[in-house]
């Protein structure tokens, strides 16, 4: 390939360094009225009264809407697919302003004025009367039959949902019976865990921000940081109550989302405060503390975790049983619990099997939604402090031990069939350890004494690309070629900062035969004009997007072949785009395959070392698999074959300038056509992703402090559509998996209350708190993967925390089983141990 | 914006003094790191601010004859930090307000706001109170000098009134000269950070009649069996330890003090003794940010650590950690002896003790100070 | 009631009737549209508005307008050249690519501009202390690290393994 893979710059570096690339608010006009949203001051009750009149009289109060006000109409939040299907749809519980309160801060009134100050003074004013119950934060004490259920219309507790994954016919009780008659009592053990993980905040430096106004067209236009326009729009108008076609979502440059931004947050309220002032532009841009207190988090889990293995280091069953803490709205609902099971157990393979049981149980804190992996860090810090555990008990190598029991290549879900083609784990595990010293460093580390200690440890992860077949995954791309020969590039798939439109643009030049600098990628997503994608989420945009980029490109490439054939009078298929230019096509030698250029199909096989049994390989972009034997392919040169156009054919002697073309299209007294091309990609693939964390450290007991020498990520991400930015992805997530280890946790008092929404003291790292960051990555093409690519955005985060803690363990002898593993949770373990 | 009626700068500060007088709506804004922050939360929304944020004569160091030490209290903190006069004779001072926030902040927060606020957890707070600082305050009947240790009356409040203005900060000659310290600043991470406890030591190192004047090793390398202490030779003369977040307002430890005042300075007992003593002069709080158990360990430790430091940069010879690492770890660390903990002795960095050459250097003073035989350094 | 302020802003002398309740962000972001200065959390914890007042780096968010008065104001927007050359703090970010979401960007330029101005070289420790007033959710600081040592850094003699 010879876009794709090469550390291209970011198509819009040159707009973020000059400040020039416009984001949400900026784009705001000065004298839009500010929206102010009114908090409740008590975690669970309900709104009794609001008397507005003193408030209404402060000057500059243009409108004041309460909870009495709005429309009755219940809508969902979740940044997912719409799903035709009533029994999929997201859960509805959501107003735009409550009567019932159902966490501290929750949004019982709005107050539009000309500037903060009048809102402000006019909230002081508001007489509001509540109707206090206790307050719940745990979901222990929100499944106590006396706790006040926060949704009696949809559940009757504040049970969610629960869900029971296990392995056929499994039963710990009789896995272990079975284990002891194979293996003899002595040689069969058995540990017992319990862990927990914190709500955290995503912390995207640009704030949850919109502005809405009424348009000339009667369309409500709301722009917004979001992840997600489409979705958004279609949220907007159920809580409305309006048609879709009337919203309008426009999504420019945003500022990091993590997650948060896959979510609806108070855009629709924006769009209702617009209309009912006329549709005059209203701004509400959130405050830091609203924006870490009010609107989605990490979900908390708390487990209780049983595993059985040989003294020789097999293992052979697991089971977990977790709460995970849903917060006052069901938001993403249960998905983010239920794929943390799955992931628990497809880590680590068990003998006799595993079973995971977790519900989902409504509290009166911020709601759990999307963030960065969905789920899994919590999955891998359950299996890795289990997995840690079992080795320091036994003295077993945790290297080892996952070397051997860690999901093998072919791995299939027996939940979803979603199989791993391309495996490289374990080499991901030698790289790691390679880079760390491993060995050196763990005999090195034992036996120490006195209060500074060192120690090394790992934590390994499996992260699934998409949400294929669990919920749709479609994307669409239109490209239209100009008059001098470039392109534009449209998606409904959206830049939050990951690198995407850089990627994409690299796509779109390596299959059309266009230079990157003549492909501009159109960076603001407006739902009035870009094409329909569900937007940036799960690790999914590079792969599943760039399924509909790909083939959108094929297709304008023929569409531009097919002009050129007509100009040429040549026939297409002796035909290719190179550089700008149509050329000769001059097939390879020796190549037997040729690919069927009209239909847009491109072949690959699975690699050796990652392909199944049968050796299948399979079409990569329709439904159908096709199964080939490696021995057809044409020789050993190709690692993966894929038609980019060039794979089987070289160029030869320049034809035509796609200008001329370009031109002749767009103005040809005989022959005019625009060329464009517009396409959907219905993606029913999807596949693994793999990778570790190595961790070297060195905690100084009596302060409780730990300092990071080195860290390491290894990712299995397929091949790197560029590999700076793609190493640049990782370290953000490393340092947020830092954070994650050590400080963060969005904590409550007893009353409901959020104690530290604000960036003093939510503690995300520094530049201080960050050591440097090593990745590294095993690039082996996933068969899936449009451009052999599978997921990065979000796996780097997932096992650092594990790691870190496993190197305390090894360094200390103490296993911590909470996160954030704080300087005074660890000066209470070492002293608890005896160590200080 | 902020929510406030009426904003004046004042031209000086007699005109601050007249003008918070006139106004009973009105207080003192400065740096603004703080003021705004809690007019941004509603505390004290629509009042006016009266700003001294422009005044010249507010802002600087300086030295008067008598060699006291006068601190603008306008003046930001990265400009204490680099203040020559701080570095030569205040460098402790130096280190503990540029542990404030982060680089923008400390551009703009002022060291008199960071004591006009009256936090227990101002960064400057607990090296104020071992300086002995006074404070002038200017109000509308004329001046007058408050000690720092009687400055704070509870958490945020102090002698301050409403109308006075803090026009200079004080430090006299006996409580700076022949004195080393070392501030210690406890966080939850290393910058933008509010201290979970602060804790300054500073001693006045006296030669020891007793001692003879042996070069080198002393015997303490033996008494505490790791590297050696710092201290060799040298009595504690005086002692001053002062904490931030040890108790709802900035507090010294005067009875250790006395206990160590006089105390060989390498002598390895003193480090118990003080962990053990300052316990009984603070009343660390039970909070969301930190439990009392913890910052009771904190306390101890912090002590130890500061004192530690503090005779080493007296006397620029002694192995740094020899009070609390083993000297196993010493052994196996290696490199790692002095530097593991540079983020809580930034200095170490930036006034380095030993140089490669061979030189000790005053930690204070930057000065050479005798040449040694390389054997405690961490090169 | 406005009040009147007179400031040299990216080189260019503004008379600006201001509300004195403004901060300093508020003026750049909404009477001059200079947008580059971007508020993160609006009381000095984040670095997201950093702009340069006479030279030093400050959160333009608890910065009062009415402060500024007499001052020479620098923002990302002033530091591009006549003809759109790039300064080489804002040429090293791309370079490294330590631009991600972009949000902090133009903050830490600022400070690296700080740097540059001061003709000194820092350390790698240095620079992390130096820009320790900034967050970044997504680079993990390391790419703004090697942009920042490119311009004012040492040397690089050894590869960190």
């Amino acid at each position: 390939m010879e876009v794709v893979g090469k550390s291209m710059k970011r198509v819009d570096a040159y707009g973020k360094v000059t400040g020039e690339a416009k984001y949400a608010n900026d784009l705001c006009p000065k004298d839009a009225l500010i929206g102010h949203v009114v908090h409740a001051a008590i975690a669970n009750g309900e709104v009794v009264s609001i008397d507005i009149s003193e408030a209404e009289k402060v000057p500059g109060v243009v409108k004041i809407v309460t909870c009495f006000d709005v429309p009755d109409i219940q809508f969902p939040t979740a940044g997912h697919p719409w799903s035709v299907e009533e029994a999929h749809q997201d859960i509805a519980d959501r107003k735009l302003l409550t009567r019932r309160v159902r966490l501290y801060g929750d949004e019982i009134a709005a107050i539009v004025g000309v500037d903060n100050v009048a809102c402000e003074r006019a909230e002081r004013l508001l007489k509001i009367e509540y109707k206090e119950y206790p307050t719940f934060t745990e979901p222990e004490d929100a499944l106590k039959p006396d706790a006040t259920p926060l949704h009696p219309d949809l559940r009757p507790t504040n049970l969610l949902v629960h869900t029971s994954f296990k392995s056929k016919d499994f039963d710990y009780e009789k896995a272990k019976e079975e284990a002891i008659k194979k293996y003899g009592a002595a040689h069969v053990h058995e540990v017992e865990g319990e862990y927990q993980t914190p709500r955290i905040s995503h912390c995207h430096l640009e704030p949850c921000t919109s502005w809405a106004y009424v348009d000339v067209n009667g369309k409500v236009t709301v722009t917004a940081s979001t992840q997600i326009p489409h979705i958004m729009r279609r949220v907007i108008a159920q809580a409305l109550g309006w048609p879709v076609g009337r919203v309008r979502v426009i999504k420019p440059y945003i500022g990091g989302g993590f997650g948060n931004k896959q979510d609806i947050l108070y855009e629709p309220l924006n769009a209702y405060l617009s209309i009912v002032c006329g549709g005059r532009p209203v701004s509400m841009d959130m405050s830091r503390e609203e924006c870490i207190s009010q609107t989605r988090t990490r979900h908390a889990i708390h487990a209780k975790t049983r595993a059985l293995y040989t003294t020789d280091g097999k293992l052979l069953a697991r089971e977990i049983d977790a709460l995970a803490n849903k917060g006052a709205y069901a938001s993403h609902g249960h998905a983010v619990a239920a794929g943390s099971m799955g992931v628990y157990r497809n880590l680590y393979h068990d003998e006799y099997g595993s079973r995971a049981d977790i519900s989902t149980v409504y509290t009166n804190c911020a709601p759990g939604g999307a963030m960065r992996a969905y789920g899994v860090p919590q999955a891998v810090w359950f299996a890795d402090c289990q997995v840690d555990d079992i080795c320091h008990k036994e003295g077993f190598d945790p290297l080892r031990f996952r070397m051997d029991n860690c999901v093998g290549a072919g791995f299939s879900d027996p939940a979803n069939g979603i199989t791993y083609y391309s495996y490289s784990m374990k080499e991901c595990m030698k790289k790691g350890a390679e880079y760390i010293h491993w060995d050196e460093k763990r005999k090195a580390y034992a036996d120490q004494t006195g209060p500074i200690r060192h120690g090394v440890g790992m934590s390994i992860f499996l992260y699934k690309v998409g949400v294929y077949p669990i919920s749709l995954e479609t994307s669409s791309a239109r490209m239209v070629l100009n008059q001098d020969g470039s392109i534009q590039v449209e998606l409904g798939a959206t830049e939050i900062g990951q690198g995407a439109d850089t990627v994409f643009t690299q796509m779109a030049a390596e299959t059309t035969g266009i230079t990157p600098d003549r492909v501009y990628i159109v960076s603001t997503q407006d739902t009035d004009l870009a094409p329909f994608d569900t937007g940036s989420y799960a690790s999914r945009q590079s792969f599943v997007t760039g399924k509909a980029v790909k083939k959108c490109a094929l297709e304008l490439r023929n569409r531009i072949l097919d002009y050129a054939s007509y100009m040429l009078k040549l026939p297409v298929s002796e035909l290719m785009i190179h550089d700008n230019n149509i050329c000769e096509r001059i097939p390879l030698d020796g190549a037997e395959v040729q690919t069927d250029l009209s239909a847009g199909n491109g072949y690959g096989y699975i690699p050796d070392g990652s392909r199944d049994e049968n050796g299948v390989y399979r079409d990569w972009l329709g439904a159908d698999m096709k199964k080939w034997d490696i021995d057809d392919l044409p020789s050993g040169k190709w690692s993966i074959l894929r038609d980019t156009g060039k794979i089987f054919a070289r160029p030869g002697k320049v034809l035509l300038s796609l200008k001329d073309l370009a031109e002749t299209a767009f103005y040809s007294l005989d022959r005019s056509e625009h060329i464009t091309a517009e396409v959907t990609n219905h993606c029913k693939e999807n596949t693994f992703a793999s990778g570790c964390t190595f961790a070297d450290i060195t905690v100084d007991m009596r302060y409780g402090k730990v300092r990071i020498d080195h860290l390491v990520n290894v990712h299995d991400s397929g091949t790197l559509l560029n590999p700076q930015l793609a190493e640049a992805q990782v370290h953000g997530g490393m340092a947020m998996g830092i954070g994650y280890a050590l400080t963060e946790e969005l904590l409550y008092n007893e009353k409901g209350r959020p104690l530290n929404n604000n960036l003093l003291d939510f503690k995300i790292p520094t530049a201080m708190d960050v050591p440097d960051l090593k990745a590294i990555f095993l690039e082996m093409d996933d068969p899936m993967g449009p451009y052999g690519n599978k997921a990065l955005g979000e796996p780097p985060i997932i096992s650092v925390a594990p790691a870190i803690r496993n190197a305390i363990l090894n360094a200390t002898g103490v296993s911590m089983d909470r996160i954030p593993m704080t300087q005074q949770r660890l000066v209470a373990a070492f002293r608890e141990h005896g160590l200080i | 914006m902020y929510d406030i009626e009426k904003f004046y700068e004042a031209k000086s500060a007699g005109d601050a003094v007249a003008h918070l007088a006139a106004d009973p709506n009105a207080m003192v804004i400065s740096g603004g790191t703080d003021v705004l922050v809690k007019l941004r939360a509603g505390k004290g929304a629509g009042c006016d601010l009266v700003s001294i944020h422009e005044i010249p004569e507010l802002h600087g160091v300086d030295r008067t004859t008598d060699g006291t030490i006068v601190i603008g209290p306008a003046t930001c903190f990265t400009d204490i930090t680099n203040d020559p006069i701080i570095r030569e004779s205040l460098p402790y001072l130096g280190e503990a307000v540029d542990t404030v926030g982060g680089p923008q902040i400390r551009s703009m927060g002022t060291i008199g706001g960071n004591l006009c606020n009256g936090a227990t957890s101002a960064d400057s707070a607990a090296t104020m109170q071992t300086l002995n600082a006074r404070l002038v305050l200017q109000g509308p009947d004329g001046s007058r000098e408050v000690p720092v240790t009687e400055f704070y009356t509870g958490p945020g409040r102090t002698v301050r009134k409403r109308e006075e203005v803090l026009i200079a900060i004080l430090v006299k000659p006996e409580d700076y000269i022949g004195w080393s310290g070392c501030y210690i600043k406890y966080g939850k991470r290393k910058s933008m950070e509010i201290a979970t406890l602060g804790c300054c030591v500073r001693v006045k190192l006296e030669a020891d009649p007793g001692a003879e004047k042996a070069a080198g090793v002393s015997s303490s390398e033996e008494a505490s069996g790791s590297g050696f202490l710092p201290g060799a030779g040298y009595v504690l003369g005086d002692v001053c330890i002062g904490y931030a977040v040890a108790a709802p307002t900035p507090t010294r430890c005067r009875n250790t003090e006395k206990l160590l005042t006089g105390m060989k300075a390498d002598d390895p007992k003193i480090y118990d003794l003080i962990a053990e003593h300052v316990l009984e002069e603070v009343s660390p709080r039970d909070s969301w940010r930190a439990s009392r158990d913890f910052r009771i360990q904190l306390i101890k430790e912090m002590a130890r650590r500061a004192l530690e430091q503090a005779i080493l940069r007296g006397t620029g010879k002694g192995t740094p950690g020899a009070s609390y690492f083993s000297p196993v770890e010493l052994d196996e660390m290696g490199e790692a002896g002095g530097q593991v903990w540079e983020a809580e002795h930034p200095e170490e960095k930036e006034m380095p003790v030993y140089k490669k050459d061979g030189e000790v250097l005053n930690g204070q003073t930057g000065q050479v100070i005798r040449d040694t035989d390389k054997k405690g350094g961490d090169q | 009631m406005l009040a009147i302020v007179h400031m040299t802003v990216n080189g260019v002398e503004q008379e600006l009737a201001v509300d004195p309740r403004e901060s300093l962000l508020e003026t750049l972001r909404n009477r001059l549209n200079l947008t580059s200065v971007k508020k993160g959390c609006g009381v000095g914890e984040c670095g997201a508005c950093t702009v340069m007042v006479d030279g030093t780096c400050v959160d333009s968010c608890l910065y009062l307008t009415m402060w500024a008065e007499g001052k020479h104001i620098l923002t990302v927007e002033g530091l591009k050249g006549r003809s759109g050359e790039l300064n080489p703090v804002q040429q090293a970010f791309i370079d490294e690519a330590a631009v991600q979401c972009g949000f902090c960007t133009p903050g830490l330029i600022m400070t690296g501009v700080e740097l540059v101005d001061s003709g000194r070289r820092y350390t790698r420790e240095e620079l992390r202390k130096l820009i320790s007033g900034h967050l970044c959710r997504c680079t993990g600081y390391e790419n703004i690290l090697n942009a920042l040592e490119k311009v004012v850094g040492y040397p690089k003699t050894e590869e960190k393994g």
